[in-house]
């Protein structure tokens, strides 16, 4: 049985003691949306993560107003990191695709490609940190710097999240004790979430390179 | 060992093929198209009772963790009614320590325990068993969300004891007063103070994510969402409230910790003292503001939502009727929730805003009272020509009622920017929210606990205490707050340690000590009902299964207390909402959820 998505307003102004509703209802399966209980534990995390982000951006724009506000340079670090992240998702989802087509040597692989990248951003995300203590720009000096090292801060703490998660599926994956149709599935929440952090990072290093 | 954990097992199995004998073929059973859950069964003590996966031992908990700390806030309390009542009798009482009280009060109330012991608390014990789940969709992260609260308290308490004691700015902790010397616990308190909120906030998002995806996705069959129980609906819409609004909190707190700890300037403004200059400058105090309020304004609806949700189940069992309005509570339990994140600068009127910022936040606020008052008006139409039994889960509903109006009307006095300046920072508001958040939510809490405890114990609580809870707890937090609002318009200020002889304490101190008095009785029945709990546990009358006949599903389990995984080999399958009370057409007094349609063929189906 192959049911229609109906969206949330919809379902919350249906008419119960109608009789045909009724028989509908009594069909139900109990979800509300067509998707996995895992997918929609990352979305949620990925609105609450967002709700984060963007209450910083608006206290940065707010903050950024007022006269003493003094804008960070962009070492050409940031530049190469923000390409490593951008490889990284471009490889996670390759990742995908090989899962998708059941080449599970090769996606391995492309795995254990995946995690050596992202460990490379967030080394080089401290570089940059410590590229700023060098030139004595540190979180108290102004409320740039400290936007910059909340932020980055932040979202390394969400990679490193990511990466808690990455292990599982690349342990499960070495140990050969998976369930394919769940180790994809696993695969694929992974691959979302690491387009988020792109995302989220894009947001985050345009407004430092904007302002 | 190894028989009895197979005997523990549930086993999973098609609905199809065995339920035929159980219910005639005449309805429909949809097939099972979501396999059952693979449930952890715990093995030891410790991973049965500590370290537990069942969302109902957490319930229970988070529970007992909240009420311990909320224990704690009672106490301080008492420190502020002592100071206020009979200011220089205590010696103990300085000014630091009255602001400390009023601080932990504050936060602890609020955040600690009515948060926790909504959503936490009655969310983790009654969600999977009110949608007929065998437990939490993530079980393993909903322990964690217990620890992470457990941690966050402990680091919240750990705050008294260290040098300069817990923070004393306020519960709304306002920089840069609050991380500044001449704050009591500016050293130590506040740090601690802003860690524990973020592990509670962390602790919460992962107890929320189970809430609301349970809710959503792991529903029995035949569970639509409008044949939910509105406890569930109200429970729901707070945990989305909560998972959009703690991050503001969060956001305060990390950019306050910097504040404090490195030095940053996020909250904190050019600043002169002690005729030197600190090294701060341009940040936006009213920034801070913005953001805890944000968070600020729906915490109360977290609070409220719950407690709207859990009456209206409450007075439709006792009252024996059907809940008037179902659609239009659900509704007016969504249409809050979303309202609730554009009001939140009423709180801020006389923080230097743009005063058109005011009137567009004033508006809002009124609006916001348009679905309240339907809810309202729906309860009071329900108990209509109701078969109202006075069963002390009712007394306190109707308790709830008429503080929760009370202190509804109050809030619109104070909503307009006009009336609210006069009246800001006096005891009216004091007075306000302590009924509207403060007491009405506790009434339904009680009444919860009265109503549900057979579910978990097994055993009723004592009706002669319960009684006497009740009618003091009732009368009492009258006694104490409605003086407050008379405190408010002779102008006396909140916040203030000691009034000594302003002028407006010429008929405020003999107030004064009377709402102390008040409020010393009122704490101490709460010991009391504590007593009865701690002893109904073990020696309470036996309760029969299901003994308020009502028709959700908690109270349909095979066993009572409910066992882990909740309902045995099969899982409950719905044909109805949990209000068919004195339905026409039938012999049956009350038509259980999981009752088919086949069974009560003459069965009248009635429009909400």
């Amino acid at each position: 049985m192959k049911k229609k998505e109906e969206s949330f307003f919809k379902l919350i102004s249906q008419k119960p003691w109608e009789a045909s509703q009724a028989i509908l209802d009594n069909e139900h399966d109990g979800k509300t949306f067509i998707v996995s209980k895992a997918k929609l534990g990352v979305r949620t995390v990925m609105v609450v993560s967002t709700v984060i982000f963007s209450l910083f951006v608006v206290s940065y724009s707010d903050r950024m107003l007022v006269h003493d506000w003094r804008s960070l340079s962009q070492p050409w670090l940031l530049w190469i990191n923000t390409l490593i992240l951008i490889l990284t998702s471009v490889m996670f989802h390759r990742t995908k695709v090989l899962a998708e087509r059941n080449e599970f040597d090769k996606t391995k692989n492309s795995l254990l490609i995946v995690g050596f990248l992202t460990f490379a951003f967030l080394t080089g995300q401290l570089l940059v940190w410590q590229h700023f203590v060098n030139l004595g720009q540190y979180a108290s000096t102004n409320p740039a710097n400290a936007f910059f090292y909340v932020l980055t801060a932040l979202h390394g703490l969400h990679v490193l999240g990511g990466l808690y998660f990455w292990g599982k599926v690349t342990t499960q994956l070495f140990k050969e004790s998976y369930n394919v149709s769940k180790i994809k599935h696993n695969i694929e929440l992974c691959a979302i979430y690491w387009h988020f952090l792109l995302i989220v990072w894009f947001v985050l290093f345009g407004l430092m390179v904007a302002t | 060992m190894d028989e009895e954990n197979n005997n523990n097992k549930i086993e999973t199995k098609a609905a199809d093929s065995s339920s035929g004998s159980y219910v005639p073929p005449a309805d429909n059973i949809p097939a099972s198209e979501i396999p059952e859950q693979e449930l952890y069964h715990a093995k030891s003590f410790w991973t049965r009772w500590v370290f537990c996966q069942d969302a109902k031992v957490i319930g229970v908990q988070y529970a007992l963790t909240a009420t311990a700390v909320g224990l704690i806030g009672l106490i301080l309390s008492w420190g502020m009614r002592l100071q206020l009542g009979f200011p220089e009798t205590f010696s103990f009482l300085g000014p630091a320590t009255y602001y400390q009280s009023v601080t932990m009060h504050g936060m602890i109330m609020v955040v600690y325990l009515l948060t926790a012991l909504f959503l936490g608390g009655f969310g983790n014990y009654l969600i999977p068993l009110m949608v007929g789940a065998r437990d939490m969709v993530f079980p393993y992260v909903n322990m964690v969300s217990f620890w992470m609260f457990l941690v966050a308290v402990l680091v919240l308490i750990s705050s008294f004891f260290v040098p300069g004691g817990p923070t004393g700015a306020g519960w709304t902790l306002y920089p840069p007063q609050a991380i500044m010397p001449g704050t009591p616990g500016s050293e130590m308190g506040i740090v601690l103070m802003l860690i524990s909120l973020s592990l509670f906030v962390i602790g919460f998002t992962m107890g929320g994510l189970n809430y609301v995806i349970t809710i959503l996705q792991a529903r029995t069959r035949g569970m639509t969402l409008m044949r939910m129980p509105l406890t569930i609906w109200g429970i729901f819409t707070a945990t989305v409230l909560a998972l959009l609004a703690f991050p503001a909190l969060f956001v305060a707190c990390i950019m306050m910790t910097l504040d404090n700890l490195l030095g940053t300037s996020f909250f904190m403004p050019e600043i002169f003292t002690m005729g030197e200059q600190l090294g701060t400058s341009g940040g936006s105090p009213i920034l801070f503001q913005h953001l805890f309020w944000f968070f600020g304004h729906p915490e109360v609806y977290i609070v409220a939502l719950p407690a709207f949700g859990i009456v209206s189940d409450l007075i439709s069992v006792h009252a024996r009727k059907n809940i008037f309005g179902y659609r239009m509570m659900v509704w007016a339990i969504v249409i809050i929730g979303a309202l609730s994140f554009v009001v939140w600068a009423h709180h801020m009127y006389v923080s230097g805003m743009n005063p058109y910022f005011g009137f567009f936040f004033a508006t809002t606020t009124l609006i916001i009272a348009v679905p309240t008052a339907i809810k309202v008006y729906n309860w009071v139409l329900t108990l209509w020509r109701g078969n109202i039994h006075l069963t002390i889960p009712m007394l306190f509903s109707l308790g709830f009622i008429v503080t929760f109006v009370n202190g509804g009307i109050t809030g619109l006095f104070l909503g307009n920017v006009i009336i609210d300046i006069p009246l800001s920072d006096t005891y009216f508001v004091v007075a306000h929210f302590h009924m509207v958040m403060g007491i009405a939510p506790l009434m339904v809490i009680f009444g919860a606990i009265y109503h549900w405890f057979p579910l978990i114990s097994g055993r009723h609580l004592n009706q002669t205490l319960g009684k006497i809870h009740f009618w003091i707890s009732f009368v009492g937090a009258y006694a104490i707050y409605f003086p407050m609002h008379y405190l408010g318009f002779i102008g006396v200020p909140r916040r203030y340690y000691e009034m000594y002889d302003s002028p407006y304490m010429t008929t405020g101190v003999g107030l004064n000590q009377f709402i102390t008095v008040a409020a010393l009785i009122v704490g101490f029945t709460q010991i009391l009902f504590l007593y009865n709990i701690i002893h109904s546990a073990f020696y309470g009358e036996k309760s029969e299964k299901n003994p308020w006949k009502a028709n959700s599903l908690e109270w349909h389990t095979p066993e009572m207390p409910p066992e882990h995984g909740n309902f045995g080999k099969e899982l409950p399958v719905v044909y109805r909402w949990p209000y068919d009370f004195s339905v026409p057409g039938i012999d049956r007094e009350y038509i259980p959820q999981h009752v088919a349609p086949s069974e009560v063929p003459t069965a009248k189906v009635e429009k909400t």
